[in-house]
């Protein structure tokens, strides 16, 4: 009865649209007069061909990982955050804040300081369209779009009119105190005698990222609210019969989403340019949603999937960098890649189900299969 | 009648339909001689409405022939079957609903770019129907203000208006009162006398035995049998359509109640677009009985329980064992009606008893996921004592296939209830509330349940069971409360009382409880 081997859905579909998003940017390439293969060539040698490459892709995966994970733990609920672009521009007040205005004595302490205000920072930006759902029903899609957009004008206004330096034409904070530099994957990986670029903004966030990927596995899949939150996202009829609360559920989830969100500014703002600058996010909110879509909403697909993104990230700078093809036809790959993986996922997969299908149905016809399903040897989640 | 004379309206030759490693038809053949009323019947997922489906052009069989008064016809879509003079009834009325009836007639079936020529001709056809048949409508009036009954003869009209020669019934009764009912066979043995032929697909086997000519039955996807009604019995009916002799009525000891455990006085509930449908009703449910309450689907039944679950606020007072349960906030989810000893069967197991996408052992803590026994902290869940305690639900309620690894979706409606059934029972509970507890359910999967509700009674619990099959609430209740529009009508014991007058209560029409 069930349609698909557990292999095809995490592995072959994404795999196939991945293949069918190349194949179509080979074409745009071609369209425009340039060599797809060399174009290839030059973004793997750029993003995994040394350790400067990786330690961008690491560095732009590891944003990817927060807000796909942001989108994912929303997903469970089926609640569709749009927000965490300006759930992580809130982080970054709330990281800067912290580092700007209270000495620290190590960027451990300031990293704790700075992960929990981010994570305040950006759930309580997330609070408000989840409140606005649970009690007003205001649909939370539109509500975390507008909330995208207030973050930007508030940001603007604070880095112009209150954190801006006496005297700095920039709108961006000063610099961060040395103290809270958070050490790079080279500062990390030197003393156990690994060279790494020294250049690459790859920092100690990736750790924490990939901390966050276990957590949140274990709150969705081990714990009794990711229980409640799962129940709730499969059927909210449902969940009032077990008397699981839509408004709690709701409240916590978007909480839980706003703060991963916001975490990543420990990445970009504290890791990175150490300084609060304009549009510091650079669109990592919108991208966690397509990391998400094709992670299947599971943190390890979402790990894998924001190095896929990181990956094309900094590939595409690198063509940008060094062949003629313009910027903007990077996004357009990327934006390739989110719309064969995201949105035309089903394209891919109901074929391959009919395939499946077929196939079992033929074995079955001559007498191989087992009249019941299988027992699956694969447990999702788990 | 002469069958060589006239060749049949509807003739099937090796029908088959596969979907995936589902067999829903293999190798149906039927014959449907004009002017006559044939029934089939079977269980849920028996593959009657697969075959229907088929036959009205949504799916495409993989092998096989339809053949239309002798001629074989090909089907690829809706608009041949209207064609071949195929019309459909479903059993979800497919009217818009604040479109009037003339306008819903029309819809699809537009003379042309103009509506009002159309609705002139529609009118007139129209009154011709109601002479010819009895089939009396309002052409005016909107849909969303008539009653079931009155929809049911507006989409009987559709397929008339379109010219149809072989009508399908899909499960027609489901929504009527019974004398909603009698006027619908009323209705189809005027149009069979007419010439028409009719289709009627059903469960039950009492409108197979009253309305039909004919009867074939269908077991896991094939016709297991084709009969004249006047040869056969129900028993013989529910022998083919099971496989096996089943019990058509329910083993059970006389109640003997004792303490009151559930008192309701003047109860209100409304819902969720703020309409009372619990229009102040007492109800007393004691210990050791079950108390069935019966009624049109609609007139407040599942608000009630509702309420009593947990899902839904109302005012009035309600005990439970003496102490008054809360009606709003948060003290009265479902989570405080099981810790106070309440149990819920729900009436609709898809979207409120189960999770479709849970495993069966994930299910089996659904609404108890807060029991100590499925944790292993105030964090973690115990996910191995649950695996644990689902095997052995799953061997003492004989639930198929025996793998708790399977999600809810992929077990038969019988067995999604049996999980449901087995986790609420085994709470032992003070007050087991059930809602349509066999609705979609296999005979063989529903004399198991009965028994096990008669079961928890013997035990001491207060039953309350809703249901729209008046033979089960007759067969299962020890009291039988009828509710009419929020209402309660009246109440009898089963033993004292019949379908004619229940149906009556059920309607509104009849004598207040003494």
């Amino acid at each position: 009865m069930d349609k698909m081997p557990k292999w095809a859905d995490v592995v072959l579909i994404p795999l196939i649209s991945l293949i069918l998003a190349a194949i179509l940017s080979a074409l745009v390439i071609l369209g425009i007069g340039e060599d797809p293969v060399a174009a290839v060539k030059l973004m793997v040698e750029g993003a995994l061909g040394s350790t400067y490459g990786w330690g961008y892709t690491l560095y732009y995966a590891t944003n990817f990982m927060f807000t796909g994970l942001a989108v994912a733990v929303a997903f469970h609920a089926r609640l569709f955050n749009i927000g965490g672009e300006g759930q992580a521009m809130l982080g970054g007040l709330g990281v800067a804040v912290i580092s700007l205005y209270v000495p620290w004595p190590h960027w451990s302490v300031a990293l704790i300081a700075a992960s929990a205000a981010a994570m305040l920072f950006g759930a309580a930006w997330a609070a408000i369209p989840a409140y606005l759902q649970a009690r007003r029903g205001s649909h939370i899609v539109i509500t975390t779009i507008m909330f995208n957009f207030i973050a930007a004008a508030l940001l603007n206004y604070m880095l112009v009119n209150v954190m801006r330096p006496e005297g700095s034409m920039d709108p961006a904070t000063a610099r961060f105190p040395a103290a809270v530099h958070l050490p790079t994957l080279n500062e990390i990986l030197a003393p156990l005698g690994i060279p790494f670029s020294k250049a690459a903004p790859a920092n100690v966030s990736l750790l924490v990222a990939i901390g966050a990927c276990i957590l949140v596995w274990a709150l969705i899949w081990r714990t009794r609210l990711g229980y409640e939150i799962r129940a709730y996202g499969h059927s909210e009829t449902g969940a009032r019969y077990a008397g699981i609360s839509p408004f709690r559920i709701t409240m916590i989830a978007m909480l839980i989403s706003g703060a991963l969100a916001g975490l990543m500014a420990i990445n970009n703002v504290m890791g990175e340019a150490e300084r609060l600058v304009l549009n510091s996010t650079e669109g990592a909110g919108f991208i966690g949603i397509a990391v998400a879509l094709m992670g299947r909403s599971h943190p390890f697909g979402v790990f894998l999937a924001a190095i896929l993104f990181g990956f094309l990230y900094q590939g595409g700078a690198e063509l940008a960098l060094w062949t003629s093809i313009p910027r903007e036809l990077i996004v357009v790959i990327q934006a390739l890649v989110i719309l064969f993986t995201g949105a035309l996922d089903n394209m891919v997969r109901m074929p391959l189900e009919r395939l499946f299908l077929a196939r079992s149905r033929r074995r079955r016809d001559r007498g191989e299969g087992a009249p019941l399903p299988e027992r699956k040897p694969t447990r999702p989640g788990e | 009648m002469n069958a060589s004379a006239t060749p049949p309206a509807i003739e099937l030759r090796g029908i088959s339909k596969a979907f995936g490693p589902v067999q829903a038809n293999r190798d149906i053949s039927l014959s449907v001689a004009p002017g006559t009323i044939h029934g089939i019947i079977g269980e849920n997922g028996a593959g009657k409405s697969t075959l229907m489906s088929i036959l009205y052009g949504f799916y495409k069989a993989d092998s096989g022939d339809i053949l239309i008064n002798g001629r074989k016809t090909a089907i690829p879509d809706s608009q041949a079957a209207i064609r071949a003079g195929i019309g459909m009834v479903f059993q979800h009325f497919k009217l818009v609903e604040n479109f009037t009836v003339l306008e819903n007639v029309v819809l699809g079936a537009e003379d042309g770019r103009l509506l009002r020529p159309s609705l002139a001709r529609a009118r007139r056809i129209l009154k011709d129907l109601a002479r010819d048949y009895g089939l009396d409508v309002d052409p005016d009036a909107v849909i969303e203000e008539i009653g079931v009954g009155m929809q049911q003869r507006v989409e009987i009209l559709k397929a008339l208006y379109r010219q149809a020669e072989i009508l399908i019934l899909d499960e027609p009764t489901g929504v009527l009162t019974p004398s909603e009912a009698d006027q619908l066979f009323r209705i189809l043995h005027r149009l069979k006398d007419e010439g028409k032929t009719i289709i009627l697909i059903t469960h039950k086997l009492r409108e197979i035995m009253d309305a039909t000519d004919t009867v074939s039955v269908m077991r896991r996807g094939e016709m297991t049998a084709t009969l004249r009604t006047a040869d056969t019995s129900p028993e013989e009916l529910a022998e083919l359509m099971v496989g096996r002799k089943v019990l058509l009525r329910v083993d059970k000891a006389p109640a003997r109640p004792s303490r009151k455990v559930l008192q309701i006085e003047n109860l209100r509930v409304a819902d969720d677009k703020s309409v009372e449908r619990v229009k102040g009703i007492d109800l007393d449910v004691h210990a050791g009985e079950i108390v069935g309450i019966a009624g049109v689907a609609g007139n407040g039944q599942s608000e009630l329980l509702e309420l009593l679950g947990g899902m839904r606020p109302g005012t009035g007072t309600v005990r439970l064992n003496g102490a008054v349960l809360p009606l709003e906030g948060a003290g009265a989810d479902g989570q405080a009606r099981r810790r106070a000893g309440i149990a819920h069967v729900p009436e609709d197991r898809q979207r409120e008893g189960l999770i479709m996408e849970f495993h069966a052992w994930e299910n089996v803590a659904f609404g108890y996921h807060h029991d100590p026994a499925y944790q292993k902290n105030r964090l973690w869940m115990d996910n191995a004592a649950l695996r644990a305690d689902t095997e052995r639900k799953i061997g003492k309620f004989d639930i198929r296939p025996a793998d708790a690894w399977l999600t809810a979706r992929n077990f038969s409606g019988g067995n999604q209830q049996k999980i449901v059934v087995a986790r609420e029972i085994e709470r032992n509970p003070d007050l087991l509330l059930v809602g349509q507890p066999t609705r979609g359910v296999d005979i063989g999967a529903i004399e198991f349940i009965h028994k096990q509700i008669v079961a928890l009674r013997d035990s001491g619990c207060a039953v309350l069971l809703v249901s729209v099959e008046l033979e089960e609430i007759l067969s299962l209740a020890d009291r039988v409360v009828v509710m009419f529009d929020g209402r309660i009508m009246g109440e009898r014991l089963p033993g004292e009382t019949d379908e004619r007058e229940l149906g009556l209560l059920m309607a509104g029409v009849g004598s207040q409880a003494a």
